[in-house]
């Protein structure tokens, strides 16, 4: 898959989903299970993309480095409300200062 | 149809909401832009998903998977995945808005996390469709803007690793769970699922260890409510 095609496809079926909402008959979507589980699949994906993106390396394999320390200073960041953007910034800093030191 | 017009007062208060978390909100389409040119995507590239795609959980998946080796089937089967819940936000919003016609299409592009919830928590109706128009612009407005400047600042820095980004993509991850960790079941998926996703790594090619992971949710979503957090 190219790179435009990756982009398209993605953004054709986001928009899919967001309209479904306003065309599909109420009844249909408007179920227990249907929210419970459109409720915990961003939990259960995010979390996922933390932990691969913070833990693994080269083959996907548990690895500790800079980046552990990066996503830990965020989320101290987060503990004490700081704004999206400050959390992502002091993420990046950390992981780039401990790897300028060496 | 006939509904009472907002006063001066409400209409002022409703409107200071949409700008204030649309400027939050946008502010880090920044963020957004350097990390997609850091992947490897193109200027162009990066503007399509953020005035096409305009989700940012989902635009993150994107550009997060491509950046780590992954394939294109993986970044939009977990771009898809995370663009879900819009699909009810567009339920709820449809009852609140009675939009037909080209409305209806740029209501649904507009439907968000941020614009839905400003919405809904108005108490009047026509409150409630001043906060979602409102506030679905001014973040689609900012989200666009920001996102040019982060990926013109990000093709300026150069290297991504040197300036941590690849630190800054998880922190963005983090960012956009931490408010969904409020209630215990959540806690208990979100923490299955990163096991999952770190015991299947090295066995699956990028991008899938998060599409099995998110199996944790859809049986925390089948369990019968009120038995308390899914097992592993």
């Amino acid at each position: 898959m190219t790179l435009w095609t990756t982009v398209l496809l993605a953004s054709g079926l986001a928009f899919a989903l967001k309209l479904l909402g306003y065309v599909v008959p109420h009844h249909v979507l408007d179920r227990p299970v249907v929210s419970r589980v459109t409720a915990m699949l961003p939990v259960a994906l995010l979390s996922a993309l933390v932990a691969v993106q913070t833990f693994t390396g080269q083959g996907g394999v548990f690895t500790l480095d800079a980046r552990a320390a990066g996503v830990g200073v965020a989320v101290v960041a987060l503990r004490f409300r700081a704004p999206f953007l400050l959390v992502v910034v002091l993420a990046a800093a950390t992981a780039g200062i401990l790897r300028a030191l060496g | 149809m006939g509904e009472p017009l907002l006063d001066g007062q409400r209409r002022k208060e409703v409107l200071r909401q949409c700008l204030s978390v649309g400027v939050a909100t946008g502010t880090y389409g920044i963020s957004f832009g350097a990390l997609s040119v850091a992947a490897g995507l193109n200027l162009w590239q990066t503007i399509a998903l953020s005035a096409l795609l305009f989700s940012g959980a989902s635009q993150f998946a994107v550009v997060g998977i491509i950046a780590a080796g992954g394939s294109g089937a993986a970044a939009v089967a977990t771009s898809t995945l995370l663009g879900m819940r819009n699909g009810l936000y567009g339920l709820q919003m449809s009852r609140l808005l009675g939009v037909r016609g080209l409305r209806r299409v740029a209501a649904a592009q507009l439907t968000i996390d941020e614009s839905t919830a400003v919405g809904v928590v108005q108490p009047e109706r026509s409150a409630q469709r001043l906060g979602f128009w409102g506030t679905g612009l001014a973040v689609y407005v900012m989200w666009n803007l920001m996102t040019i400047v982060g990926a013109v600042v990000g093709n300026a820095l150069g290297d991504p690793k040197r300036f941590g980004l690849d630190a800054a993509a998880p922190a963005a991850f983090c960012a956009l769970l931490w408010p969904r960790l409020k209630r215990g079941d959540a806690r208990a998926v979100a923490a299955v699922s990163a096991v999952i996703a770190l015991v299947v790594a090295p066995h699956a090619p990028a991008g899938i260890p998060v599409l099995v992971a998110a199996l944790a949710a859809i049986v925390a979503g089948l369990l019968p409510q009120r038995t308390g957090p899914a097992p592993a």
